[in-house]
């Protein structure tokens, strides 16, 4: 278990530094059960911080560098992951990782932004920031899996699409766009999961499924906090007005009607119980997946297109019924 | 469906009056520093006619531009924001909706019409630059789907003239989603084989770039006109350098393959009716649109790029 704290986790840092202190004791009974009494007390100050968590606290539980994506899961909820590369166009961006598995016998595509766990990884990894080739590995891998008819599982956790000079070039915009409009159409069963960041168009352009879930901790945005801070108060330390204003977590998604379902996570968050947090995942996806699958062809791209066809509904107003 | 019957006639505004160009009989050119003359500006589509600098024009503009006679029949404008977020920074959002449709008349950044383009039945969506920086939420996405979903309809051709900085942040997420939205309205044009062209106009950026922007049959952008995903201060900060000139320009979009052509404002509407035609669109009447310049050649992109 990583023990790993947030600055909000203060109060939790301190007691496990008590039992730090107490570990290097010789070993009583005494010291025992201090140990056990200062765990309960973690475990409750954690859940009384986890009930009333702020959007800005989410933000950071979503971004903890121990949070499990992709490769977790793979490793946890998946057996023979076969790794596929390349967009057969440029090159093979490492931010967006997809191949073949079974989930429970059957067999499925993963797609996912990995932002990677140690400073080399996360370097190898570009930080979960894909470029345009990202996005075309991604489709290419779905159009496979759509041509043998597998269900693909898309694994969401990235900043945004990398705003770099290259990215432009070969134009992350466009390869995002095909995404959007060609996975609308893809003749296969889709589930996607929001595991951490939702980083706006770079989280979107993986994004479309016929089921879209959000682990309770993650957020989703059109924009970075830090980003919203900057432009319209002029002072990114703005950030967690930001946050809060721009209802990016799981519950608001949940009630905008952009996400079907919030998959729990263990208090405390995803990052301190990795097999709890599968295990959890591991039943919805398997509930969804099944649900989906029993649709015909034409019902469920009938179905994906109408739940994407009705998002803003509730966002506004038609003054000629109003008034007539 | 209800809304398929309602239309409305253009609405006479203060926003008919070009937007950007400064009040008074005359404006100097930021591209040849020129004094013109405001009234040969505007009866040259605002085109500066000494350097052709292309000065943004608004939306009923553009409309008026591209629709025969200037006449179309206006859909949907009185859908508007209910402010889902409640969103409030410095001010409230329904705020500067309420500044926005004051100053530009319409509802929000978008204004869509059908009418006759070269006797082409044809559903055009402009976007309006002014109104909130032509950014896309609900409103912008739930009326340009219904734009889509008419000339699905009516069998006829969608152009959408795009001109916005993206996403509107205000909506949250709900505004992203308008960019699956749209996008899958024109999966379904795509099935059905009829046209669509994206006219690139000065910004085309953010989200609107990564979704309908991208996905035309053409993709058709005015000269030096912005068009990226990605807004250059962020490039910047992420690089840590200065971008090279001319970068995110339509020449520097032209050269890395992402647009099809550039076209002169006082050309576009003879291309576009060309284009049409080429993809099977019908006329109800004999071609009225004649080409007045010769044909231009895309300029070399800027240096750096
Ligand atoms: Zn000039």
């Amino acid at each position: 278990m990583p023990a790993d704290t947030l600055e909000f986790e203060e109060p939790i840092a301190v007691l496990l530094k008590e039992i730090e202190a107490l570990s290097m004791l010789p070993q009583t009974d005494a010291r025992e059960r201090e140990i056990e009494s200062l765990r309960r007390r973690i475990a409750s100050v954690r859940e009384d911080l986890y009930r009333t968590l702020t959007p800005w606290q989410r933000v950071l539980v979503a971004r903890h560098p121990s949070r499990p994506g992709i490769e977790i899961f793979i490793e946890r909820l998946f057996t023979g992951f076969t790794e596929i590369h390349g967009d057969r166009r440029f090159a093979d961006d490492h931010a967006i990782m997809t191949g073949f598995a079974e989930f429970h016998g059957q067999p499925v595509l993963i797609v996912g932004h990995v932002k990677g766990g140690d400073t080399k990884q996360k370097i190898f990894r570009n930080f979960g920031y894909a470029r345009p080739e990202g996005y075309r590995k991604a489709l290419r891998a779905m159009r496979l899996a759509e041509k043998f008819r597998r269900p693909i599982l898309v694994f969401v956790d990235t900043p945004a699409a990398y705003p770099g000079i290259e990215s432009e070039e070969r134009g992350v915009a466009e390869a995002i766009a095909v995404n959007l409009r060609d996975m609308m159409l893809l003749d296969t069963p889709v589930l996607v999961v929001v595991t951490g960041e939702g980083g706006s168009g770079g989280a979107l352009g993986i994004a479309i499924g016929d089921r879209v879930l959000m682990q309770e901790y993650s957020i989703y945005s059109v924009i970075p906090p830090e980003g919203c801070a900057a432009l319209v108060w002029r002072d990114a330390s703005k950030k967690a007005e930001a946050a809060e204003a721009l209802k990016l977590t799981a519950p608001d998604l949940l009630g905008f009607g952009i996400i079907d379902e919030i998959i729990p996570e263990p208090v405390g968050g995803a990052h301190t119980d990795h097999a709890l947090t599968t295990q959890l995942l591991d039943g919805v996806l398997t509930r969804l997946l099944a649900e989906v699958s029993a649709l015909d062809n034409a019902t469920r791209l009938e179905q994906r297109y109408q739940k994407f066809r009705s998002m803003g509904r509730l966002g506004l107003e038609f003054l000629d019924e109003a008034a007539g | 469906m209800a809304w398929f019957k309602k239309t409305r006639t253009p609405r006479p505004t203060a926003s008919d009056k070009p937007s950007r160009v400064p009040e008074g009989l005359w404006v100097k050119c930021p591209g040849c520093s020129q004094a013109i003359y405001n009234k040969d500006l505007s009866a040259n589509q605002n085109v500066c006619p000494k350097c052709a600098h292309h000065f943004r024009i608004n939306a009923s503009e553009r409309l008026r531009l591209l629709f025969d006679d200037g006449e179309w029949t206006e859909h949907d404008p009185d859908l508007v924001s209910t402010d889902p977020l409640r969103f409030t920074d410095t001010k409230s959002y329904i705020s500067r909706l309420k500044a926005g449709q004051a100053a530009n008349g319409g509802k929000d950044a978008v204004i869509v019409g059908s009418g006759l383009l070269d006797n082409i039945p044809t559903v055009i969506a402009a976007q309006e630059y002014g109104f909130i920086g032509g950014s896309m939420g609900v409103v912008v996405g739930e009326k340009i789907t219904r734009a889509i979903e008419r000339a699905i309809v009516e069998r006829c051709p969608v152009i959408i003239v795009c001109c916005s900085g993206g996403a509107r942040m205000m909506e949250g997420a709900l505004s992203l989603m308008q960019m699956a939205k749209i996008s899958g309205a024109l999966a379904r044009l795509d099935r059905a084989r009829l046209p669509y062209i994206a006219v690139l106009t000065d910004p085309t950026t953010g989200g609107v770039t990564a979704s309908f922007a991208m996905l035309g049959d053409l993709h058709i952008a005015e000269p030096k006109a912005q068009i990226g995903f990605a807004g250059p201060r962020v490039i910047e900060q992420t690089i840590r350098q200065k971008l090279p000139e001319g970068f995110q320009r339509s020449e520097f979009l032209l050269e890395k393959g992402m647009i099809d052509l550039i076209v002169d404002r006082r050309e576009m509407k003879a291309v576009i009716a060309n284009a049409l035609v080429f993809m099977g669109a019908t006329r109800v009447g004999p071609p009225i649109v004649v080409r007045s310049l010769p044909v231009s050649q895309p300029e070399p992109a800027a240096q750096g790029s």
